[in-house]
């Protein structure tokens, strides 16, 4: 059982806006997974739902007219995981997926919510983020469009104003075609876990050379990050066994962890460090080339 | 012939189509809820406590907070009462309490018509402190002059020494290989499936009925009727199914609560259903050991002497007391008994959760520090560690070193040579002898165990079976051993169709026990069930079918000697195939016939069991680590064990697996995680407690050595337990054995792995 105290139920994404622009202390529910642990934590804030379960134009995934990925983010992640368009286009993303929760949490939770829960942890951020995804935002009085990397504001903190919904996660053309990736999630067991450190590396390969690298870490930082810096020591490089190491050395300046009881900072670094030689490692692997390294 | 079959469990069918009631399938109409405030801080006073704004809620019944409640202390181990007044459980209990002892104390109680307003009353109940002084290790709270955690106790609970053989001390000194180290192991909870929970309720006015998931209702009702001060046989505890217990349930938790509120609520029903949050930190825990141990070996591999000193943290409340301390040690002897032991343990309180009975109580914490020590001498001497155990483990023939008596049954030898084939220990150790330098390196782990058949002679042993012969010739069976999803009742329809000679689907086992018509037994725990239960069941199946015969001699004339009862019907003994009438036929005319006949047949019995066996198993293990992610993958386990003769193989092998499971989890993943300052638990839930899951498990080995042990009435030993014991160990001495990194303090997390790879210069 679950304290709340006023429950309305949304079909279109009209009447959802109609609902929250009239009462903006109303929260969107999707599939629930992240706002019922808050109710069932005692938070204030959440008793008051918006059901946008079966918001029909919220859920599916398209590729549109200029080859971007659209993904409706009331998709749940088992669905996600299972699109031919995601399975072709974005694996990564697919892969990063399924190392959330369990079979009963992809069933119900969705892309959108993992996003707009806002912590550092959510296994989609940093898949989303080497393709430069943006959110698209709309309320009642119109919509804008974000990079994901813009989304996020804090620990559990978006820049969603009140009365606005997410309402499509794109992935440009330009963006997944010809960059491979792979995602790492780092946790205390294989199923079941928040990440302790979450990383997606994206590649492109230009012959013996590393083209382009976009490294992204969840728990790294207050928020999920993109690491410049790791980045531009990549870019243009060889593919021999220093660049591996190279990037492992220049992410330490990327990321900033936290200390907490959950893991210390110096074993958080040494797992972003290590994390990030293999992200890379596979995702050359996965565009079809090879990186010497003696890591699995 | 039933024992030794894979029989279908009892009750399978009511648990996988889902019918089995347990206790929270027991609704009443007009049911209250209730449930405690617990307090936000480790250790005080409470100064202040509002209840004004929680008891005006509608809905809201009751509050009522520890100055309401009776003050008789009592105390909640599951032990049986003992008749000797220095061998009683500490009693440091109150229902309620003004003096907070661990993060989650309980100040005060709510009770609602439904729980979403108990949830709110609960927060509405404002509560002040004098903070105390926290002490969360053990030898803090030892600290001479530290702040006394129960007045007057010195914070002690217990203290005990045993030592086997001449001099400890001069074998130590004299020994040419000596091992000093300090091993140390972490809070682990439970995590049994279903939370606590209790329901109690009046039928008249002196009646208290309480249905609760426990694995002691006999003695659930003593403490209760303790606790309240009231008569023991005017309460009634009844146990329905259960969704496991591992000892938290060998503990009487909510049951006295529940039957304080129903007296005061006028009878009406209220029940207590814990969270998961709560059932972490305000039932019971895993005592932390820290262990200084010495040893001494000689260079051809013989070890000599062992000296154990162990600091066992209680938490907040005695509980099971120093039991668990003492009997760690004492099960362990019987390990290696040709070298000299000292054990000396003493048991204390501290500003954490209480910790009580949990699988295996107390043998896991010190037989980690003895295998790693064992370990050690092994690679000292330069000796495989496998051929170190071999030279030293019991073998038949040997004496405990305390008592003289022999061990009857002894499979240890054999169960190491099994496990050594079964993972081919030999051919991996031969292909790790070049090295490993690479960042995934592998290695090998082996680890033994011993352990008891119960509590004998400690405890009373005693054991309760009743069997009536139906009017069809089918049989009930009532005990009083509790099912807790061990397989209980199936292994006591096995030993009843067994003895009776019934088909297996002819015997009824009651798998409710209930106080007022359950013949007495103290329950599940000690994994002494089996081997208790036995001797019981056996002469009751005994009693029953000479009363069967002598009612067959009377039908037929044939004298009952020369009769048997086998696959349902009377037969003759010499020619078996020759069935003299259906046990169905006789039943009837026993119960019918006007003039003559017995009855209805029944066999009632209560035995006390004075013996006690050993048993005994090992954990072999390979392991992979992958040094830079600082992380343990289990490559291949298997365990072994002797625990006499197996009475269902598919739920033996279900036994090893989950203990073995359990054992991962202590081993890689599991640590309640308390503030060192504030006495504050971080990680009472599952999320942030790494229980680990199916796909963290790897696939587990078993195997069995079956002896026959004498004592038992089907040679059986015991089971449920033991499997947690070794994997630990093992997995340490693998992980030693991979990267030359020695950690000797428990669980081997990532976080751990860390600080020892760095230190080490690995990464």
């Amino acid at each position: 059982m679950f304290p709340i105290s006023d429950y309305k139920k949304a079909t279109t994404i009209e009447e959802a806006l109609a609902l929250m622009a009239e009462d903006p202390g109303l929260r969107p529910i999707a599939g629930g997974t992240d706002i019922l642990i808050k109710l069932h934590k005692g938070k204030p804030g959440y008793d008051r739902l918006v059901d946008i379960h079966d918001v029909a134009a919220l859920s599916g995934i398209r590729l549109n007219d200029s080859g971007d990925i659209v993904i409706g983010p009331g998709t749940v992640f088992n669905q996600v995981i299972a699109n031919e368009l995601i399975q072709t286009h974005l694996p990564v993303l697919a892969t990063a997926l399924a190392t959330i929760g369990g079979p009963q949490v992809r069933n119900m939770g969705t892309i959108g919510g993992n996003l707009c829960n806002g912590v550092p942890s959510a296994d989609s951020a940093p898949a989303l983020l080497v393709f430069n995804a943006t959110v698209t935002l709309r309320s009642h009085t119109g919509v804008r469009q974000l990079l994901v990397a813009d989304f996020f504001k804090g620990p559990g903190e978006v820049d969603l104003a009140p009365g606005e919904l997410l309402t499509a996660i794109t992935i440009p053309a330009a963006d997944h075609r010809d960059h491979f990736g792979h995602y790492i999630k780092y946790a205390m067991r294989d199923a079941m876990d928040i990440a302790t450190i979450g990383c997606a590396a994206a590649v492109a390969i230009e012959g013996d050379r590393l083209g382009d690298l976009r490294l992204a870490f969840g728990v790294a930082a207050p928020v999920p990050i993109r690491c410049p810096a790791a980045e531009a020591a990549a870019k243009g490089r060889p593919l021999d066994g220093e660049l591996a190491e190279r990037v492992a050395a220049a992410v330490l300046s990327d990321v900033r962890p936290r200390d907490s009881w959950r893991a210390a900072k110096d074993f958080r670094l040494q797992i972003i460090g290590e994390l990030a030689r293999r992200a890379l490692r596979h995702a050359v692997m996965n565009a079809g080339g090879r990186l010497p390294c003696d890591r699995p | 012939m039933a024992i030794g079959k894979n029989v279908p469990r009892v009750d399978a069918v009511a648990k996988v189509t889902g019918r089995a009631r347990y206790t929270d399938d027991y609704h009443m109409p007009g049911m209250l809820h209730a449930g405690y405030v617990r307090s936000t801080i480790a250790h005080g006073r409470v100064t202040r406590i509002d209840t004004a704004q929680a008891a005006a809620l509608p809905g809201v019944e009751a509050v009522y907070t520890f100055e309401d409640v009776p003050q008789t202390l009592f105390a909640t181990a599951g032990h049986p009462y003992s008749l000797d007044p220095a061998h009683m459980d500490v009693a440091d209990r109150l229902l309620l309490t003004g003096h907070v002892r661990y993060h989650g104390d309980e100040v005060a109680v709510v009770v609602a018509r439904d729980r979403l307003t108990l949830q709110a009353a609960i927060a509405k109940v404002a509560v002040e402190y004098e903070p105390y002084p926290v002490m969360v290790e053990g030898a803090a709270a030892l600290a001479e002059g530290a702040f006394e955690i129960h007045a007057g106790s010195r914070n002690r609970i217990g203290e005990s020494r045993y030592q086997t053989g001449q001099d400890v001390d001069a074998a130590l000194a004299a020994a040419p290989i000596r091992i000093e180290s300090h091993y140390r192991s972490r809070i682990v909870q439970h995590c049994h499936i279903e939370n606590h929970i209790a329901l109690a309720y009046m039928d008249d006015l002196d009646q208290i009925t309480i249905i609760s998931s426990t694995q002691i209702p006999h003695i659930a009702r003593r403490i209760v009727g303790e606790a309240l001060g009231l008569p023991w046989g005017q309460i009634r505890v009844i146990k329905p199914y259960i969704g496991g217990g591992f000892g938290a349930k060998q503990d009487v938790v909510l049951e006295p609560m529940v039957a304080w509120l129903t007296r005061r609520l006028d009878g009406r029903p209220v029940q207590i259903d814990l969270s998961r949050e709560e059932c972490m930190i305000g039932t019971r825990i895993r005592h932390p050991f820290d262990i200084a141990l010495r040893a001494g070996a000689d260079e051809e591999g013989r070890l000599l002497a062992m000296d154990l000193d162990v600091i066992s943290n209680s938490g907040a409340y005695a509980s099971h007391g120093h039991s668990v301390a003492a009997a760690g040690g004492a099960k362990m002897r019987s390990l290696y008994p040709n070298a000299q032991v000292r054990y000396h343990a003493q048991t204390v309180y501290a500003n954490i959760p209480a910790a009580g009975a949990m699988r295996a109580y107390g043998s896991p914490q010190v037989l980690f520090a003895v295998e790693c020590a064992v370990e050690e001498a092994a690679r000292r001497c330069g000796m495989d560690p496998l051929a170190f155990r071999l030279k030293n483990v019991v073998r038949p023939g040997d004496k405990d070193g305390l008592t003289g008596k022999p061990f009857l049954s002894c499979g240890l030898v054999e169960c190491l040579e099994k496990g050594r084939a079964l993972i081919g220990w030999d051919e991996k150790r031969a292909a790790l002898a070049g090295g490993q330098d690479g960042p995934i390196r592998r290695g090998l782990g082996v680890a033994c165990f011993s352990y008891a058949s119960g509590t004998f002679p400690v405890c009373l042993e005693i054991a309760g079976a009743r069997i009536i012969l139906n009017q069809d010739g089918s049989v009930h069976v009532q005990v009083g051993a509790t099912e807790i999803g061990q397989g209980s009742d199936t292994v006591v329809a096995q030993m009843a169709a067994e003895t009776l000679g019934i088909p297996y689907e002819k015997v009824h086992v009651v798998s409710t026990q209930d106080t007022d018509v359950a013949p007495f037994d103290t329950g599940a725990y000690a994994s002494r069930q089996a081997y208790v239960v036995s001797n019981a069941v056996k002469r009751a199946a005994e009693e029953l079918k000479e009363k069967i015969l002598a009612q067959a001699q009377y039908m037929t004339g044939i004298d009952s000697a020369a009769l048997d009862l086998q696959g349902g019907a009377v037969v003759y003994v010499e020619a078996p195939e020759r069935r003299v009438m259906l046990l169905g036929d006789l039943a009837l005319a026993s119960y019918y016939d006007k003039e003559h006949g017995g009855g209805q047949l029944t066999a009632d019995v209560s035995l006390k069991t004075r013996t006690n066996a050993p048993t005994f198993g090992c954990t072999f293990v390979e392991v992979e680590v992958d040094i830079p992610l600082c992380r343990i993958t289990i490559r291949e386990i298997c365990n072994v064990h002797d625990s006499g003769r197996i009475l269902h193989p598919i739920m033996a092998a279900g036994q090893v697996q989950g203990g073995a499971a359990m054992g991962i989890g202590a081993a890689l993943y599991e640590e309640l995680l308390v503030d060192a300052e504030s006495g504050w638990i971080y990680n009472n839930n599952l999320l942030d407690y790494k229980f680990p899951t199916p796909v963290d498990i790897p696939e587990i080995g078993w195997a069995f050595v079956e002896t026959t042990e004498p004592t038992s009435g089907y040679g059986n030993k015991s089971l449920g337990e033991p499997p947690i014991i070794s994997p630990p160990a093992a997995i340490r001495n693998a992980l030693w054995d991979a990267t030359g990194v020695k950690i000797d303090t428990l669980p081997l997390t990532p976080h751990r792995l860390f600080r020892h790879f760095k230190k080490a210069g690995l990464i």
